[in-house]
């Protein structure tokens, strides 16, 4: 087997007891990068200097191991543009935070991956450089905006990677690339030195092979930081320490198998879900508030943000003038600013924020008596590749399952549960528990991954 | 509601967008099909509800008020990207101009 096919735990284990060697590690990489890359499009910009990095880090906690990172965070020694023309040929002057400390924890960025251009997206398709094509079914998206660092996980073009989460922009594309993806809780992990989205829910998170290896990156990255204010001052748990926990006795609570969209996704996730009940859970089926007005929360909170947010770029300090914005940025900006004109301000944004408070009060009923709920991620496979230029509502559809939880800031962490043999695509399954209760979904998830066939690491 | 394209032009001067008269009419369509799914939150029974703008429940985050200068940029690192500078700063575009220039 390759070395670049093995989970980061593997491969930390495997490099403590010296079975295998960092240069092996990057040598699978490389060979794998060179193969697949230019096809599916996954990394903007690689390391040229990554093994040299990596041999100095060899006793932190993460070795020297490889690792995509989304190309909006910004990164001191390599480009960083958010797939978009406007950020073509800028190199930031400071890192962020989550990039700082995973080096800090001996991480090394091998590339920066493809995403929506400004994460505007769920497709990876409005990327200014093309999109990234999903590498279990090349024909179709591999959904978005962390399509680039979903993919590289699925492909093994990296141990383990970054994304950043707005609604759903982790774990969707995990979703269709047949990855975990873990949206910690809003404010659990800096946004200090990510291209800001929408401020409010704006959440950076890992994608990898299995719940643990998420577990592991997280831990280097999430806690407290000065330089966010909106970053839990609290110190972060060890999410490590809720991997291989017993869930007998949990609840757990299967929502939204009322939408009609979704009956057929519903109905196989229902079947896989027995195994908690094997593993001692209670699951049952309780009715949440209509995902479909979190569409309309999403669409007019997010714009409204990404047209304060992306003011900014004026080609003056940085950057290219805003007649370089794509079509996707020029629609966000604008929609964004006409909802906070005066006269449609209470129509549309007040309005909104007023939603956003009765999905938080259904959220902490529901809370209430169960301790996980659960739902599919997305309501079916990945779409095919130009799908997402359908509908200027493309990525809020695709997304209605995971935007009440998002504007909640709620965690969330999807895992495969089902492939369809023919199209080789996944369908994944979203956990979400109360804000800061990231150790309730990681038992569940955990416990459920490592108990279903699905995941393509674990039954090789 | 419905967007004109009048309304698409006057926004995109608000919002310092470059838009063509192509790109206005695609964008009052495109507006119009989003307001139509966001108009449905009127149904969702909100409106005596008091709106939730942040979730973390966070008041008044401070810290010391003390240069850092590890936080802080040098004039070097601060000009890098400007693709214009003069004598070590910015140039911007002129807000205000004299008739006579």
């Amino acid at each position: 087997m390759k070395l670049n096919e093995l989970t980061l735990k593997e491969s930390l284990d495997a490099l403590s007891k010296k079975e295998i060697k960092l240069e092996e590690v990057y040598a699978d990489l490389d060979l794998a990068y060179a193969q697949k890359n230019k096809q599916l499009n996954i990394y903007l910009s690689k390391n040229e200097d990554a093994l040299t990095q990596a041999k100095k880090l060899t006793d932190k906690p993460l070795r020297g191991l490889p690792i995509a990172v989304k190309d909006n965070f910004c990164t001191r020694d390599l480009p960083t543009t958010a797939s978009a023309k406007v950020l073509d040929g800028f190199r930031p002057q400071y890192e962020s935070t989550v990039t700082r400390r995973i080096k800090e924890n001996g991480g090394v960025i091998y590339g920066k991956t493809n995403m929506d251009a400004w994460a505007h997206g769920s497709s990876t398709e409005t990327s200014d450089y093309g999109p990234t094509l999903n590498p279990r079914n090349p024909e179709h998206l591999p959904g978005g905006s962390s399509g680039g660092s979903a993919a590289a996980v699925a492909a093994d073009l990296a141990i383990v990677s970054v994304g950043s989460e707005t609604a759903g922009s982790i774990r969707q594309p995990a979703a269709w690339c047949g990855t975990v993806g873990f949206k910690p809780s809003y404010g659990r992990a800096s946004r200090f030195g990510v291209a800001a989205m929408a401020s409010s829910t704006d959440s950076p998170g890992p994608l990898a092979k299995t719940v643990e290896d998420a577990c592991i990156l997280l831990n280097a990255f999430a806690g407290p930081d000065e330089k966010d204010a909106t970053s839990n001052q609290e110190k972060a748990p060890d999410f490590t320490s809720f991997i291989g926990q017993s869930i007998k006795g949990m609840k757990i609570g299967v929502i939204y198998q009322d939408v009609k969209e979704i009956a057929k996704t519903n109905q196989k996730l229902l079947q896989e879900l027995e195994i908690l009940k094997e593993l001692g859970a209670s699951v049952e089926i309780v009715q949440a508030m209509d995902p479909h007005h979190a569409i309309g929360v999403y669409t007019v909170v997010q714009r409204a943000e990404v047209s304060s947010n992306l003011a900014r770029y004026d080609g003056i300090r940085y950057g290219q003038d805003r007649s370089n914005f794509g079509d996707e940025g020029k629609r966000r900006i604008m929609l964004g600013t006409f909802s906070l004109t005066k006269g449609h301000a209470d129509q549309y944004y007040n309005l909104a924020q007023k939603v956003r408070t009765l999905y938080l009060e259904n959220y902490r009923e529901l809370f209430k008596k169960y301790d996980v709920l659960v739902s599919p991620t997305s309501p079916s496979y990945a779409k095919k590749v130009g799908a997402s230029f359908d509908s200027a509502m493309f990525g809020e559809l695709e997304d209605m399952l995971l935007e009440a939880s998002s504007v909640a800031g709620l965690p969330g962490i999807n895992v495969p549960f089902y492939r369809d043999d023919e199209s080789n695509l996944y369908l994944g399954a979203s956990f979400i528990a109360p804000m800061w209760q990231e150790g309730s979904i990681i038992k569940v998830a955990d416990a459920f991954e490592k108990n279903t066939k699905w995941n393509s690491w674990r039954n090789r | 509601m419905s967007v004109n394209d009048s309304q698409v032009k006057h926004i995109a001067s608000l919002a310092n967008i470059p838009i063509t008269q192509a790109e206005s009419e695609k964008l009052a369509t495109a507006f119009t099909e989003t307001l139509v799914v966001v108009d449905k939150l009127k149904k969702a029974g909100a409106s005596k509800v008091k709106p939730t703008y942040q979730v973390t429940g966070f008041k008044n985050v401070l810290r010391e008020d003390l240069v850092k200068t590890e936080y802080s940029f040098t004039q070097q690192e601060a000009l890098a990207n400007a693709k214009v500078t003069y004598q070590g700063y910015f140039v911007v575009p002129y807000v205000l101009q004299n008739k006579d220039n």
